[in-house]
């Protein structure tokens, strides 16, 4: 500070440049933490692959296998449920799976590689709960006479097909989210990795 | 007796020279000068701070026997889940100290919720007391914040989906959302650095920015002073001492009658300890009994009833806007409903602060809002219908109308004239 009230330009710059860079030093100090925060290397270690063989799995059965510690489910679908993806075409919001919730080969009528078999992760999109199956169809299910078969989700209520297509006006934005997948030979499945790419 | 007298004195004289001990003794209690006509509704903040005090004591004292971990015990039980059933079977006491700090959590809010919904009877946040509301809707935050975080920490069936229902709140926001609500958890799903990170939240981050907060709270109310049930500034009118005339010392006057409100407030909060700990589900929730499974989630998840009515509100909104989904929209809409009270002090233009002299609109309003509040807190704990989401919908929008329209209907509201004094004698004329 000058005595005669005058501003020290050299001083001021000084202080100015001085402030900038401790404030850069500070900001700079707070990545570590914030990264600290990410998932970790052994976090994503074991989010790795798993194989699943579903030789035993008969048509109307599914199973569920925990992949990077959500549920994935497989289903092996019978005639009459795939028949039952026609009727449910014009209730669902997203027929044509136009959004990226599956990969590119899962881009069909079905969601799936074969036909029969869809593999997807029991997370609603809403918020993350975990559906419950209805495979029961029509009135015996509670849902409604016309009830094709599906998930519902016990926290919002989001219904969806037997191909994971979310039903129209319902809380749930998205269809459930076909993994990564592949076949190794006819019955042994490998999720989260495809002749493509690691998830 | 009088060299004790004395001794003690020179003991004060000598703090006082190196810290300002008496000088703060006298300007927030001995020579803090409050209206004299505080009623029921003025017993809540200092209820708050002693359930803060006591959930403090009781969480260190938690700390003490709990573990943050996930990984399953040889019993195949998850760790943290099992060190809570140990505090309650096997450590001394440790059965009342942790029903007093999960009921002290249900305490807080009620407290917390009577003392904010007084600030609204008699306009409390209006010119000049807006910073100390803006502390309140702060510490308010903290304190969901805080209830949220340790709500995981027993890592049973509702902490588990509980947390995973919130931080997917977050996976909304368009853009960074997924990414976000990664960061958050720490891994792809809500797992064992997710319970480590809550727990350091829980126990130092909060707590510290809460008790800075409360202190902020209490400054600024001490500077501009109380508002009062009348809703008329006591510092208009002062003696020749420069001393409101409708104001008596905070002590002895107020720590006294506070602590008549502070043993009726123990005789309720011990019976619901001793007796009613779990208060049906609603205090502690059922499902919590059973340790958190990632790959099934209870069939019906509710949050503990204090969230419950922006609970409703982010369901309730079920339509999408601008081309981005519902979930979207509903989660900016609970937001917006648990912090528009910060916006109180500049929505009302009001000629009066107090409901006693506020005109009938004004109060048709207030009180279509406290009914709506508990409609949408008791759908909140329901699972959803289309009727009942439909109810939610319009209980939504009448909670929202009564802050959003208030600068229109508090300015034509047919108000009565506020008194120059206090109307009540009190606790005796000054």
């Amino acid at each position: 500070m000058s005595n005669d009230g005058k501003v020290d330009c050299s001083r001021r710059r000084l202080l100015v440049a001085t402030a900038t860079i401790g404030g850069i030093g500070g900001v700079a100090a707070a990545v570590p933490f914030v990264s600290s925060m990410l998932p970790s290397e052994r976090a994503k270690a074991a989010g790795a692959p798993v194989e699943v063989d579903i030789s035993k799995l008969a048509p109307g059965q599914m199973m569920t296998v925990e992949w990077r510690g959500k549920p994935v489910w497989i289903i092996n679908r019978t005639k009459e449920q795939l028949a039952s993806l026609k009727v449910t075409d014009s209730q669902v919001s997203d027929p044509k799976s136009d959004k990226k919730m599956q990969p590119d080969y899962c881009k069909n009528e079905t969601r799936s590689i074969k036909p029969e078999i869809l593999v997807a992760v029991g997370i609603c999109t809403h918020l993350g709960c975990s559906p419950s199956e209805k495979f029961t169809t029509g009135a015996e299910s509670g849902i409604d006479a016309n009830w094709q078969g599906g998930f519902i989700c016990p926290c919002h209520g989001s219904t969806f097909d037997l191909a994971g297509r979310v039903y129209k006006s319902k809380p749930a934005p998205d269809n459930l989210e076909v993994p990564p997948h592949m076949y190794l030979g006819d019955s042994r499945l490998v999720i989260g990795e495809d002749k493509g790419d690691k998830a | 007796m009088s060299t004790v007298n004395a001794k003690l004195k020179n003991l004060v004289g000598w703090v006082d020279e190196r810290f300002p001990l008496t000088a703060n003794w006298k300007a927030h209690l001995s020579e803090y000068y409050a209206p004299k006509n505080f009623n029921f509704w003025y017993f809540f903040g200092s209820l708050a701070l002693l359930v803060l005090v006591l959930q403090i004591v009781t969480g260190i004292f938690l700390v003490m026997h709990f573990k943050p971990d996930a990984s399953l015990n040889a019993a195949g039980v998850p760790v943290a889940f099992a060190s809570v059933e140990y505090i309650m079977r096997e450590v001394p006491w440790g059965w009342l100290i942790r029903y007093m700090h999960s009921t002290g959590a249900s305490a807080f809010f009620v407290v917390v919720y009577l003392h904010m919904f007084r600030g609204m009877l008699y306009g409390s946040y209006r010119k000049p007391r807006e910073l100390i509301w803006i502390f309140g809707m702060l510490i308010f935050l903290c304190l969901m914040a805080e209830a949220f975080f340790g709500y995981l920490l027993p890592w049973g069936q509702m902490s588990y989906w509980g947390a995973q229902v919130i931080v997917n709140l977050f996976s909304a926001i368009p853009v960074i959302g997924p990414d976000l609500s990664l960061w958050i958890r720490g891994d792809y799903v809500v797992g064992d650095a997710t319970l480590n990170r809550f727990f350091a939240f829980h126990v130092i981050a909060v707590p510290l920015v809460l008790v800075g907060l409360v202190v902020a709270h209490i400054l600024a109310l001490h500077e501009v002073g109380s508002n009062n049930p009348d809703g008329v500034e006591i510092k208009k009118k002062k003696d020749a001492k420069g001393i409101p005339l409708d104001g008596i010392p905070f002590h002895p006057y107020y720590t006294l009658k506070d602590i008549v409100g502070v043993v009726v407030f123990l005789m309720v909060f011990s019976l619901i300890v001793f007796y009613a700990p779990e208060m049906g589900g609603y205090f502690l929730e059922y499902n919590n009994f059973v340790p958190a499974n990632p790959l099934q989630t209870p069939a019906h998840i509710a949050p503990v009833w204090y969230f419950t009515p922006f609970y409703s509100i982010l369901r309730a909104v079920t339509y999408p806007l601008f081309g981005i989904d519902a979930k979207f929209w509903g989660v900016v809409a609970m937001g917006a409903s648990a912090m528009i009270f910060v916006l109180l002090p500049w929505l009302d233009r009001s000629p009066v602060k107090s409901i006693r002299y506020r005109g009938p609109i004004y109060k048709t309003f207030l009180a279509a809002f406290v009914i709506c509040f508990f409609t949408l807190g008791y759908l909140g704990v329901l699972p959803p219908t289309p009727m009942r989401t439909l109810v939610s919908q319009i209980c939504s929008v009448i909670y929202f109308a009564f802050f959003l329209l208030m600068p229109f209907y508090s300015s034509i509201d047919k108000c009565k004239p506020e008194p120059d004094r206090l109307t009540s004698s009190g606790h005796g004329a000054h």
